[in-house]
């Protein structure tokens, strides 16, 4: 079963992608999504027996060897404890209804198997990624998803914008990747080994602190080694879940049709860099400036990409700026050490922001595949199960509930703990992620509702011919819409006391690792009232507001963007991070490109090299043909030549 | 002096030919119309024969002499004959259709190719200086016979007379270099001279030894003595030119091997340095002046140059593993040109012969098949793998580098991928350019089974690689022992 569950969605890559043509589209969805349904019922009972009867120690299945060269011993095999089996079962249902979702989605598209395969290649490259038992396997997977985000960001090849983002999105990754790679060599160097069982054994990363390193001719103490190590790894983190500085790629992926943004880049792939460090927690625990690095850049990105959501018009966008801003605050949970909050929002999350991508996905599906939401507004007559799941999917993002009670959303929950945390670290870090958070917060809600009010409400800012054409999508379409919204509405009021409720630590077993002086999670419980009433306060605020921006006195956006233009523009504009890099790297870039190229290989190495031999070729054809006269004597006067050539040449002794 | 009917059994071949050819010829002059197609078949027929009886003849093991040791047989005769006979017949074969629709169907011609065939094996049998040059000036005389036998056409005249009069300058060096050798040693007989010389000999007999592989090397057209080549390959009618490729050259080589070793076997460090100059020679030559030629037979000439260096390669290195490849390399050079020129008497348009390489523009489209062997052919002859040209390469260049003649074999490498350029070239015109006008499709069976059977062998060869090997180790192992 175990194994079933992450292998049957590779099955079904391969049947559709190698013999997608030969048994048709029906066939093609038929086969991928039966098996992934299959595999999401795996998915879910392992939860149930993994997770919450809970396993002694981590189950690990071995399925062959791989690497064996020297010290280095690589298997692949899967290893189910808690934390990953939160993580099959989060990936298999989500990817199981959007697969489902895809079918109504895709169903004019000319290329319906590959499409397929491909998404359920992804499938298994990620539940790979979060069952390796080592972290060579988990980079294998790592890159797997990497190079299906790619595929399936490009998917309509046509477009050049789509073939631009794909890229961007590789070439960007391949940053993190480097700095990941650089981060499981580091943990060669220092362990020896790259199985988990070696590096995240109790008292691992304590043993490393006492040691010296000696690494490339330079000694390095325990202590900084770790440091660094961590550090290298939460950059791979951070270009896979889109943190500030890395995060350029992740709104151009949305270049690609909406059913992979929904699981690729919101509700899977993107969480990877969260899994990853959760799952390297008995290392990054015993490394306090990584963990710093890891709370300011998270809860620097729940902010800037709050801001820049709240001036977007593209309604994908939208959303995904929100994505990246969600990171942030599952980053910011991890460096104040509550990494089963960072889990848990990742599971609320991977809901509700399905949720809403599928739900934009049904809007641009009725509004004849428009994005804008400038040309949208008033059409929520027209779609009313989509409007409410939109709800549902806002309502669970902006974290609304009822402080101290068991009822609310999901985000509410997992985001409230999150907030709390930060709170409670008493640190300066984490009161500066606090804030910021509380900020993100605000902006999250009144961009949400920003989104729902200029999307379903108002006079309809659409052509008349296409209003005419919104129409509700089919019941393939909607039915896993529900389903994730059972999720949004269900998964914290369920889950927050097993995940991190007061017992918590029962619950992960001996996945995640905390150091007893890190108790944020423990503390969030008892902070102070107005902490806990904070965030539902800056929510409710924040819908609100965009209540009367964008229901009751629909001029006051335009005035506000004239008062604080140049704060308008710089948002719009994403913060200038495009042009910035554009400016930095990619200009140089190809300005040494051109230089290589031009100077360096077209004239001094095609010069010289090829092209020189092959002139100096053709020029000798040339003479040597041109000594061909076709005149006897010639002929003869060079067959005298040879003979005393060779003659004199042998008697005056050269030959000897 | 006097010799029984069995004394003289491992001639029998070349007399039955010989007595074969007189009878043809008379039984030619006897019959009237359609003479041309049956004496061809019968020539085809008794090259056949030949060549059973010379397997049935072949001495097992060690050197047979006889005629007052002017003759010798062993397996390194029959093997070398045996390919010869089959070039020849594979010649008269290819002339069939070709002659009847050129209007020059005439019974001479096969019989013309038989009377060189027989040439060249006493050229290959010759066990004295005399012999050797009796046997050379047979095939030579028939040989400017045939490249001009089609008198009205100008070029076809001016390609025979050609080929004679530098022919005879060749054959004049030879015969001065002979008389030299004679002079200085006292004996035109091969075993008396192997005998005589030693490391040391004198300049007279170096000389003379220069000489003699003046005239050797005209025959394999090899540089600096290959001038007569492009003109005469472009000159002479097709089936004559894909003659000329492929069995004189296999002749005369097989004559320059067993000259070098039999009587000059000690003079070896004396006739590496030539042969080394020669062969560095050719490769280059026939690499770099093929680039330019538009005319598929001119390039041809060009590449047979280029592949008699790189045979010399394996001669020059002076060791049996050398002698030998130097046999696999030309047995494989045989087929492939056979193979090309197969498919070049195929290129005619409205009944007429074309010769350009762009003629063969879309050839894939028009004519996959043959398009296909001819790619095979090509590349074969620009020494991929596993087609059997890189075997041919790689078993010369190995003997270079076993013989630590490096610098010959990097040149040798490196010439071949200057001429990998040429045969690329013609590829790349058969399969991606457009067609231009269709070349015609009525070609006969013989040209296409020719074409299959030397692809088959071309593509196949990596599986019986290793039997071939090992004969042409066993025809080295008997001419080296004595």
């Amino acid at each position: 079963m175990y194994v079933a569950a992450v292998f049957l969605p590779l099955l079904g890559a391969i049947i559709a992608g190698l013999f997608g043509r030969a048994i048709g589209d029906r066939a093609s969805q038929l086969v991928t999504c039966g098996l992934m349904a299959v595999s999401a019922v795996f998915g879910c009972v392992i939860f149930y027996v993994v997770a919450l009867q809970g396993l002694d120690k981590p189950l690990i299945i071995p399925v062959f060897e791989w690497i064996s060269v020297g010290d280095l011993k690589v298997n692949w095999s899967l290893q189910f404890d808690t934390l990953s089996a939160v993580m099959v079962f989060v990936v298999t249902v989500v990817s199981c209804l959007i697969h489902i979702y895809s079918i109504g989605y895709m169903h004019h598209d000319p290329g319906i198997p590959r499409f397929f395969a491909y998404l359920s290649l992804f499938t298994f490259s990620m539940l790979m990624l979060v069952t390796a038992d080592n972290i060579v396997q988990m980079f294998f997977g790592w890159e797997g998803v990497g190079v299906c985000s790619y595929l399936l960001i490009g998917f309509w090849h046509h477009r050049e914008s789509a073939n631009a983002a794909s890229i961007k999105a590789f070439v960007v990754n391949r940053v993190g990747d480097f700095g990941f790679a650089l981060g499981i060599f580091g943990l060669f160097a220092m362990f020896g080994s790259v199985e988990f069982v070696n590096l995240l054994a109790d008292g691992a990363g304590a043993e490393a602190l006492k040691k010296t390193y000696q690494i490339a001719g330079y000694s390095i103490a325990g202590q900084d080694a770790l440091n660094i190590v961590c550090i290298l790894l939460f950059v791979g983190a951070m270009g896979k879940s889109a943190q500030l500085l890395l995060h350029t790629w992740l709104p151009d992926a949305m270049e690609g049709p909406t059913p992979v943004s929904a699981l690729i880049h919101a509700a899977t792939m993107v969480t990877a860099g969260v899994f990853m460090v959760t799952r390297m927690s008995p290392l990054f625990e015993y490394a306090p400036i990584a963990l710093a690095v890891v709370t300011v850049v998270g809860a620097s990105t729940a902010l800037f990409a709050a801001t820049i959501g709240l001036v977007q018009t593209d309604i994908k966008r939208v959303i995904a700026y929100s994505t990246c801003s969600q990171l942030g605050y599952m980053f910011f949970a991890i460096g104040v050490s509550a990494y089963p909050a960072a889990i848990f929002h990742l599971m609320t999350h991977a809901f509700f922001k399905a949720l809403l991508f599928l739900g934009a996905g049904s809007v641009i599906h009725g509004m004849s595949d428009e994005q804008d939401m400038r040309k949208m507004g008033g059409i929520w007559r027209k779609m009313k199960v989509t409007y409410t799941m939109m709800w549902i999917g806002s309502l669970a993002l902006a974290g609304i509930g009822i402080p101290l009670t068991i009822i609310g959303f999901a985000g509410f929950f997992s985001k409230d703990t999150i907030i709390e945390s930060a709170f409670a670290a008493h640190t300066g870090w984490g009161e500066y992620a606090f804030w910021l958070g509380i900020v993100a917060a605000f902006m999250t809600a009144f961009y949400s509702w920003r989104l729902l009010f200029m999307t379903f409400h108002g006079k309809t800012r659409a052509s008349s011919d296409t209003f005419s054409h919104v129409h509700e999508s089919p019941p393939i379409m909607l039915i896993p819409l529900m389903g994730l919204a059972l999720g949004a509405i269900f998964a914290g009021a369920l889950m927050v006391d097993l995940f991190v409720g007061d017992k918590f630590k029962e619950f992960w077993g001996g996945a995640i690792f905390i150091l007893e002086t890190n108790k944020a999670l423990e503390h969030a419980h008892h902070v102070p009232m107005w902490v806990k009433f904070s965030a539902i306060a800056v929510g409710v605020g924040g819908i609100t507001v965009a209540v009367f921006y964008y229901l009751l006195i629909p001029s006051l956006p335009a005035l506000t963007a004239r008062v604080f233009r140049p704060l308008y523009v710089f948002f719009l504009n994403k913060w200038y991070f495009d042009e910035l890099f554009n400016f930095l790297f990619v200009r140089p870039a190809f300005m040494f490109g051109r230089f290589f190229w031009k100077k360096g290989d077209v004239a001094t190495i095609d010069g010289l090299g090829p092209d020189g031999i092959a002139a100096t070729a053709l020029r000798s054809s040339r003479l040597v043909a041109a000594l061909q006269t076709g005149f006897v004597y010639h002929y003869a006067f060079s067959i005298m030549i040879g003979a005393v050539a060779l003659i004199s040449l042998y008697l005056l002794g050269v030959m000897r | 002096m006097g010799f029984t009917f069995t004394e003289i059994m491992p001639a029998w071949p070349e007399i039955f030919l010989a007595c074969a050819a007189m009878g043809l010829l008379v039984l030619g002059v006897f019959m009237k119309t359609g003479a041309a197609r049956s004496i061809s078949w019968l020539s085809v027929l008794a090259l056949v024969a030949t060549g059973i009886l010379e397997i049935v003849v072949v001495p097992d093991g060690g050197r047979v002499h006889i005629f007052n040791q002017l003759f010798v047989a062993d397996v390194f005769t029959t093997f070398v004959k045996c390919l010869i006979l089959g070039a020849s017949a594979v010649g008269i074969i290819m002339s069939l259709g070709y002659n009847d629709r050129e209007d020059i169907a005439r019974f001479e011609f096969p019989i013309l190719i038989l009377l060189a065939t027989l040439g060249m094996m006493m050229m290959v049998s010759a066990a004295d200086l005399i012999s050797l040059y009796v046997g050379l000036e047979l095939q030579s005389l028939s040989l400017y016979v045939i490249a001009a036998f089609r008198r009205d056409s100008v070029k076809s005249s001016e390609a025979g007379l050609k080929y004679f009069v530098l022919g005879a300058l060749a054959s004049g060096m030879l015969l001065y270099g002979s008389s030299m050798i004679y002079g200085f040693s006292g004996s035109t007989n091969f075993l008396q001279l192997a005998k005589v010389l030693d490391a040391d000999a004198s300049a007279g007999i170096i000389v003379g030894l220069v000489f003699v592989m003046v005239g050797l090397a005209f025959k394999i057209s090899a540089f600096p003595f290959h001038m007569w080549t492009p003109d005469v390959y472009e000159g002479a009618p097709t089936p004559v030119t894909a003659f000329f490729a492929a069995a004189p050259k296999m002749a005369a080589m097989a004559l320059f091997i067993s000259v070098l070793v039999g009587p000059f076997g000690n003079l070896v460090a004396q006739w590496q340095q030539v042969l080394v100059l020669i062969a560095i020679g050719s490769m280059l030559l026939g690499g770099f002046a093929a680039i330019t030629q538009s005319n598929i037979k001119r390039l041809l000439a060009y590449s047979s140059i280029g592949n008699m260096g790189y045979a010399l390669i394996g001669l020059s290195a002076g060791t049996k593993d050398g002698y030998s490849a130097v046999l696999i390399y030309m047995s494989i050079y045989l087929v492939m040109t056979v193979g090309a020129f197969a498919v070049v008497l195929c290129m005619r348009r409205e009944g007429r012969m074309v010769e350009e390489v762009k003629d063969l523009a879309g050839l894939s489209k028009t004519q996959p098949a043959m398009a296909a062997l001819m790619a095979l052919f090509m590349f074969s002859m620009a020494g991929i793998p596993p087609l059997a040209g890189f075997f041919g390469k790689f078993y010369v260049f190995l003997a270079a580098i076993e013989a630590k003649l490096y610098i010959l074999a990097i040149i040798g490498v490196l010439a071949s991928v200057v001429a990998a350029y040429y045969y690329l070239r013609i590829v790349m015109t058969m399969y991606f350019t457009e067609p231009v006008e269709d070349l015609d499709r009525n070609v006969g069976p013989e040209l296409s089974t020719i074409q299959a059977i030397a692809g088959a062998f071309v593509l196949f060869f990596i599986l019986f690689a290793e039997p071939v090997v090992q004969m042409t180790n066993q025809a080295i192992a008997s001419l080296t022992s004595g």
